[in-house]
């Protein structure tokens, strides 16, 4: 495990090219996400929805005689409206039947493609070159994983490659459990392309083995719940930049001025989910990561403690996790107890997620401490 | 914000309160002093920094404090970093040093907020744990006399008999692991107590984090030692290179052991754009605990693989090579002989050091005198060293070459000042000359140098690696561990688990039959108890089924004033989710 040698240049190769080749692809599908949101329309959405929700009335409605049970929920909102849930079993059936009628409630928009059609058909192409992406992307990082035998993260350019790969991940992964997250699509391709573009233009170095400080199972742990937060976080630093965004959209369309924030087009807002959904989204995710965050900087500080012979010693690497952590409880102890919600919230959310950043990039390029490892 | 918030979000009604009451362990927040005198404002004081608010500042501020110790080099750290610093900014450097800003980490202020925010932890948290043993101890509070105010509610008519609906609710409760009590005509319910359990635990677990830093930085100790290729040391002070203890572990208190180094490998990378970085470096060690030899183990030390004798931990900090030096006076004696470890000077290796000659003698003058070396070793020399000087070009031993300058003089042994081994005090000594320039010598391995001016000859034997070793005594860390695991743990049942109260009353109606009402309240951030409920009231229909004529939107609750005409809401459905995607109908619920 330990050998000086050993690396296979043809599968470093490999790897090289299909990180290229998966770039190539997700700009592609950030071409198709754009087509998606330019020709998608807002139009009809009204219309559609109308006589879907007719249907579905028609459909409970024809059920009804055999209904055997059913119950409406009465469901106060945050902001004083009230929304109701009905759930209906069918007599021999087995089966319920949900439907949410709303009342005053912010409601989600229809989507990017809104009911265009080719819109969609763009969306569609979009997701499944985002796909395509992501196995060349996984490819290319087991690629490298394999030219050297040993976990392919341990430097910069190598945490980067896994780092987009956890977000093109946990998106897809949204996607596939149902979540109504395509506008998500966007975002995250130009996201990873840029995480991609600095890994292989900056940081790029060639595949190696690791310096002895990173020989340790605790690297795989360490390093990978790390890169997967990292990947959470930015995620839910989207969605709070999204939600920050509709909020404002939402005033300006209440003040009565008809065009988003920057001169945008409202159809794009209406087509976006609701900012409460946005502000949901980025509480769940950070609320999620924030163990396995606690976790990551737990088991940095085991393998410093086999490394070094301490476990905590303000080096810089760990005092920036330890500010992104305190940070990150700071904005969850607000929204939890001092009931911060929306904007302010927000703002500590960012504020959390740019220490991050910080930590992420500032701290390996700008100070020096024991983080500083092969070539950068 | 004056008045917060018990973490739910509820309509304001008086008799809400008793329901909602310990559903969080958040404290409320006090208006201002009260009550007067010194003993009002301390109060006073006191429920502000146990109040969520100033938690929160005290967070924010912990956060902020920690960054100058990530751009200012710190004693703690790297003290050569530290003196390098301030010699380049000495403007500031004395301001700095006042403000503590090079031991950011042990400062007065630092500690101030942390301690301060441990001090609010312990006044919020041990109340809140004693109320919450007092909240396990008794029955879920009872139902409030107006259901249709809580967050989640449902009602319908049934000809079932009302003690018998209260029965089911009951079992069905407890079915679904909900702690219920039927009194008084109603059920009242609450499950999750594992959230609030979590949630004290990962407070609680903080002090366990810092009683173990506490611990390990009164009664920790680090010594330093650096031993060639077949070389041993036992663990006493006199032995050690160098020793930092603490109040609790001292000169006196180290773990007795002897350590020998065997043999030292490294190997590096010979190609590629990291060529020369470092790949893999083992000690291979002997050693015994306390005094008897015959216990002699064998063990190896690598970088991340310390190795633990007694209470001690050794780990592999450094290396380099130790050229073997024989020096011979003008007579032929052997005057020296030993082996010199030079310290590494970049990371192809370069190494400089020097070589004392304190007995050499009498010389050729004909009086006492004493020599001094000093020089470079280079695991792989260059072929010229125009242009760079002697400089390695790799780490590895492929070309390895000694460069040495030689002085004749007093080398400044003998005034019983302490002296630096790694460094030439050349104030008292003379640079021997040969053809008007100073005398330099070029050795491979098994070459001489005959010294000018007959003052004898150096031999470069040959050369061994050493290696240097930290030996760390830090108790503390299992209380530690313990802590950040409990922590995770508690972390996760705070985070994961809702925490809510279900309340049903089945009542006789005056005009015949029965109403059954059921009602729901969680903490805000929850969209699943409207769901629960929902399945609740699916369940409980199976002995309550609603009446015929019975229309979902209550008449039954008059006092139900934002209860939504449900069938006219079921009809227009205009934006209900839902409806986007018919396939997945309980795609809204799980979002949320
Ligand atoms: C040492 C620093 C602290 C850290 C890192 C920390 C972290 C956290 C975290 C991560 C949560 C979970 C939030 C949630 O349930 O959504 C939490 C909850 C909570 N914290 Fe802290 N906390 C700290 C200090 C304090 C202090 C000083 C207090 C009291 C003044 C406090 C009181 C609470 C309370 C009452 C909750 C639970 C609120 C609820 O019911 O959800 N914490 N804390």
């Amino acid at each position: 495990m330990h050998l000086a040698s050993g690396v296979d240049p043809q599968l470093a190769d490999l790897s090289n090219k299909l990180i290229y080749s998966a770039m190539a692809v997700y700009t592609i599908a950030m071409f198709a996400h754009m087509f998606e949101w330019t020709f998608g329309s807002k139009g009809a959405v009204a219309v559609r929805s109308k006589e879907q929700a007719g249907n579905l009335a028609e459909t409970v409605a024809a059920a009804e005689p055999k209904a055997a049970k059913k119950v409406t929920v009465t469901v106060a909102g945050a902001k004083g409206g009230t929304t109701t849930l009905t759930r209906t079993v069918l007599a021999g059936e087995g089966a319920t039947v949900v439907t949410g009628g709303r009342g005053e409630e912010e409601v989600d928009g229809p989507g990017a493609a809104g009911t265009n059609e080719k819109a969609d058909l763009a969306g569609r192409i979009a997701v499944s070159l985002t796909v395509l992406a992501a196995l060349l992307h996984g490819g290319g990082i087991v690629a490298r994983g394999l030219s050297v035998s040993r976990w392919p993260w341990g430097n910069m350019y190598e945490f980067s490659c896994a780092f987009a790969f956890a977000m093109t991940g946990s998106y897809l992964v949204l996607l596939a459990a149902r979540k109504n997250v395509r506008w998500l699509g966007l975002p995250v391709a130009v996201a990873v392309l840029l995480t991609l573009g600095i890994a292989t233009q900056v940081l790029y170095t060639d595949s190696e083995q690791l310096v002895p400080a990173l020989h340790s199972y605790w690297l795989a742990i360490h390093v990978s719940t790390a890169i997967f937060c990292g990947g959470a976080f930015y995620a839910a630093f989207i969605s709070t930049l999204m939600y920050l965004a509709k909020d404002s959209f939402d005033k300006r369309m209440a003040a009565g001025l008809t065009t988003g924030p920057l001169g945008t087009s409202p159809s794009i807002w209406r087509r976006l989910p609701a900012a409460s959904t946005f502000d949901k989204l980025s509480y769940r995710i950070n609320a999620l990561v924030f163990p396995l965050w606690t976790f990551t900087i737990i088991a940095g500080a085991i393998w410093a403690e086999a490394a070094w012979g301490k476990y905590w010693e303000w080096d810089p690497k760990e005092t920036w996790s330890f500010i992104t952590w305190v940070a990150y409880a700071c904005y969850l102890h607000a929204r939890a107890t001092a009931g911060w919600k929306g904007r302010k919230a927000a703002y500590l959310a960012l504020a959390a997620f740019a220490c991050w950043l910080f930590n992420y990039y500032g701290v390996n390029i700008f100070v020096t401490g024991k983080h500083s490892y092969a070539g950068i | 914000m004056s008045k917060t918030t018990t973490g739910t979000e509820l309509p304001p009604a008086p008799d809400d309160d008793t329901a909602a009451e310990r559903l969080s362990t958040a404290p409320v927040e006090s208006e201002g002093p009260t009550g007067i005198g010194v003993l009002g404002w301390a109060r006073w004081m006191w429920r502000q920094l146990t109040s969520m608010r100033v938690a929160l500042i005290l967070l924010f501020l912990l956060s902020l404090a920690a960054i100058p110790g990530s751009l200012i080099p710190q004693n703690g750290q790297n003290q050569f970093k530290v003196q390098t610093w301030k010699a380049q900014h000495t403007t500031v450097a004395p301001i700095y040093e006042k403000l503590q800003l090079f031991d950011v980490y042990s400062s007065i202020w630092f500690s101030a907020i942390y301690i301060l925010l441990f001090v609010s932890l312990a006044g919020c948290i041990v109340p809140r744990t004693w109320q919450f043993v007092g909240v396990l101890r008794s029955q879920p509070p009872a139902a409030p006399r107006n259901l249709t105010r809580m967050p989640v509610y449902a009602v319908w008519r049934t000809g079932a008999d009302p003690e018998q609906v209260n029965a089911a609710a009951h079992r069905l409760l407890r079915k679904r692991g909900f702690r219920a009590n039927l009194a008084g005509g109603s059920v009242a319910a609450e499950k999750g107590y594992l959230r609030e359990v979590g949630n004290l635990l990962f407070h609680l677990s903080l002090f366990a984090l810092l009683g173990g830093f506490a611990w390990a930085s009164l009664a920790s100790g680090t010594g330093g030692k650096l031993m060639v290729e077949g070389q041993g040391y036992s663990n006493t002070i006199t032995q050690l290179d160098d020793f930092t203890g603490t109040r609790f572990y001292n000169n006196q208190d180290l773990d007795p052991f002897y350590l020998k180094l065997d043999n030292f490998t490294s190997k590096f990378q010979d190609k590629g754009d990291q060529m020369g970085a470092a790949r893999q470096f083992t000690a291979n060690v002997e050693y015994f605990e306390g005094s008897d030899e015959s216990k002699l183990k064998k063990g190896t030390i690598e970088v991340n693989h310390p190795l633990e004798i007694g209470g001690s931990k050794v780990f592999l900090i450094g290396h380099g090579y130790a050229p073997v030096i024989t020096v011979k006076n003008g007579k032929g004696d052997v005057v020296y002989h030993d082996v010199v470890p030079f310290l590494p000077q970049d990371a192809n290796l370069t190494s400089t050091g020097v070589v004392k000659v304190s007995d050499y003698g009498v010389g050729p003058g004909g009086d006492k005198t004493q020599l001094g070396f000093s020089g470079f070793f280079l695991p792989t020399a260059p072929l010229s060293f125009a242009g760079t000087g002697p400089i390695s070009l790799f780490p590895g031993d492929a070309a390895p070459e000694l460069v040495l300058n030689a002085f004749s003089g007093d080398l400044g042994t003998d005034s019983g000042l302490p002296q630096n081994i790694y460094q030439l005090n050349t104030s008292k000594l003379t640079q021997m000359q040969q053809d008007g320039q100073p005398a330099k010598a070029l050795l491979k391995p098994g070459q001489a140098w005959t010294l000018p001016d007959g003052y004898g000859s150096v031999t470069f034997e040959g050369y061994k690696q050493w290696a240097s070793f930290n030996i760390s005594h830090r108790p503390g860390n299992e209380i530690a561990l313990t802590g950040a695991v409990l922590a995770i743990l508690g972390l996760i049942g705070s985070l994961f688990i809702q925490r809510r109260r279900i309340w049903v009353r089945a009542v006789p109606l005056p005009g015949g039959g029965t109403q059954v009402e059921l009602a729901g309240l969680a903490r805000s951030e929850s969209a699943k108890i409207a769901e629960e409920l929902a399945e609740l009231a699916v369940d409980l229909q199976d002995d309550a089924p609603a009446a015929e004529e019975d229309a979902p939107d209550a008449p039954d609750a008059p006092d139900a004033p934002d209860a939504p005409d449900d069938s006219a809401a079921a009809e227009e459905a205009p934006e209900a989710p839902a409806a986007e995607d018919p396939t997945a109908p309980a795609d809204q619920n799980s979002k949320e």
